[in-house]
């Protein structure tokens, strides 16, 4: 096949950007409230617009805002971030065979974009059959797309935050329950699957009060372990059953 | 009221965040074709999106407040998640359970209070 019969590379950049869109629905309020958050949490307007600028990692700065506003040391603050976005290195390593033949030009921005939401769908973008040379370019639409949704609401909730009061009572990080519950359900197709969720949400519960928010990296250690065990016991039986048949 | 953060130290945190985050998305990536990850791993990479985005919803949704238990039909993280899960089992339609699920949301929170 001759690479003129793949989309082109603007083409893909546009269609992830398009499927992008219901994250960018999800991401908006979240945002939002970070921005309407951070002065009564003790962050700057310019503190706020810099970190969705610079780190892009809303649960993380969602616990900055929190740990800023208990009066946290900047050690614990950075200590915490680690441990709560550790579970990005995961998903990097779940893409990583899929990017490795890109120059570190490409590699690193795809990196520094890479967040929960763009990951669930250039996942999928990939994992389609089609041999298109420019899924990287899908990849780019994406996050550039959660990049600019992302600044926009920061910057929005830091203008209402100054105008607007009592936004942080409306409980807006409910539409960060609502995408994440639309991108996992459709996913539990398979019991180790079913299993894993299970799992990762019986440890978070007991891990729920643990320091720098640990919990949360042994729930997806957890989820992950139990969802293999559970594979490769059904490949077992699967196995047996072949064998008495 | 918190007590405010100095311009200095705020400088710091957002930079050591900036760059702790930075360095676990790209330390695989920097690697590249150099990593090779066994087979086992990348069966069990698999399972990471559901294992991850579920330990963070599931705290939020049955404990709120992060603080007290609440299972009962008057938790409207709890109506709005079991609304945002169906919408989506049903149709895989992420927009449709995103934007129905929050407006239960709302509604149920308008109403109960």
């Amino acid at each position: 096949m001759s690479p003129s019969l793949y989309p082109s590379r603007r083409a893909e950049a546009l269609r992830g950007a398009r499927e992008t869109i219901p994250m960018l629905v999800g991401a908006a309020p979240f945002g939002v409230i970070f921005g309407t958050l951070a002065a009564p949490s003790g962050l700057s307007a310019l503190g706020a617009l810099a970190m969705s600028l610079l780190v892009f990692a809303g649960s993380s700065q969602f616990i900055a805002l929190t740990l800023l506003a208990s009066g946290t040391g900047l050690a614990v603050i950075v200590l915490t971030t680690f441990v709560v976005n550790l579970r990005h290195a995961l998903y990097s390593a779940t893409l990583l065979p899929h990017v490795a033949h890109l120059p570190q030009g490409w590699r690193a921005p795809l990196a520094f974009w890479l967040t929960d939401e763009s990951f669930a769908i250039v996942q999928h973008r990939y994992a389609e059959p089609d041999g298109s040379p420019h899924k990287h370019w899908y990849y780019f639409g994406s996050c550039l797309a959660m990049y600019g949704n992302w600044f926009t609401w920061t910057l929005v909730g830091v203008l209402l935050g100054r105008s607007v009061h009592g936004l942080d009572g409306l409980g807006l990080e409910f539409a960060m329950v609502a995408t994440f519950v639309g991108i996992v359900v459709p996913m539990l197709k398979t019991r180790p699957m079913l299993a894993a969720a299970l799992a990762a949400g019986v440890v978070a519960l007991l891990g729920r009060n643990l320091e720098y928010k640990a919990g949360l990296m042994l729930a997806a250690v957890a989820g992950v372990a139990v969802g293999v065990l559970m594979e490769s016991l059904q490949g077992e039986d699967r196995v047996q059953l072949e064998q008495s048949v | 009221m918190s007590a405010m953060i100095s311009p200095h130290d705020e400088w710091l945190a957002i930079a050591g965040m900036a760059a702790v985050t930075f360095a676990i998305r790209y330390g695989f990536y920097a690697l590249g074709d150099r990593l090779r990850f066994p087979p086992v791993l990348q069966r069990a990479l698999r399972y990471v999106p559901v294992a991850v985005l579920t330990a963070i919803i599931v705290p939020m949704v049955l404990l709120p407040d992060g603080q007290h238990w609440q299972l009962d039909w008057r938790n409207a993280y709890l109506i709005g998640a079991c609304v945002a899960g169906l919408i989506a089992w049903r149709t895989g339609h992420l927009l449709g359970a995103i934007g129905c699920s929050m407006a239960v949301f709302f509604l149920w929170r308008w109403w109960l209070l």
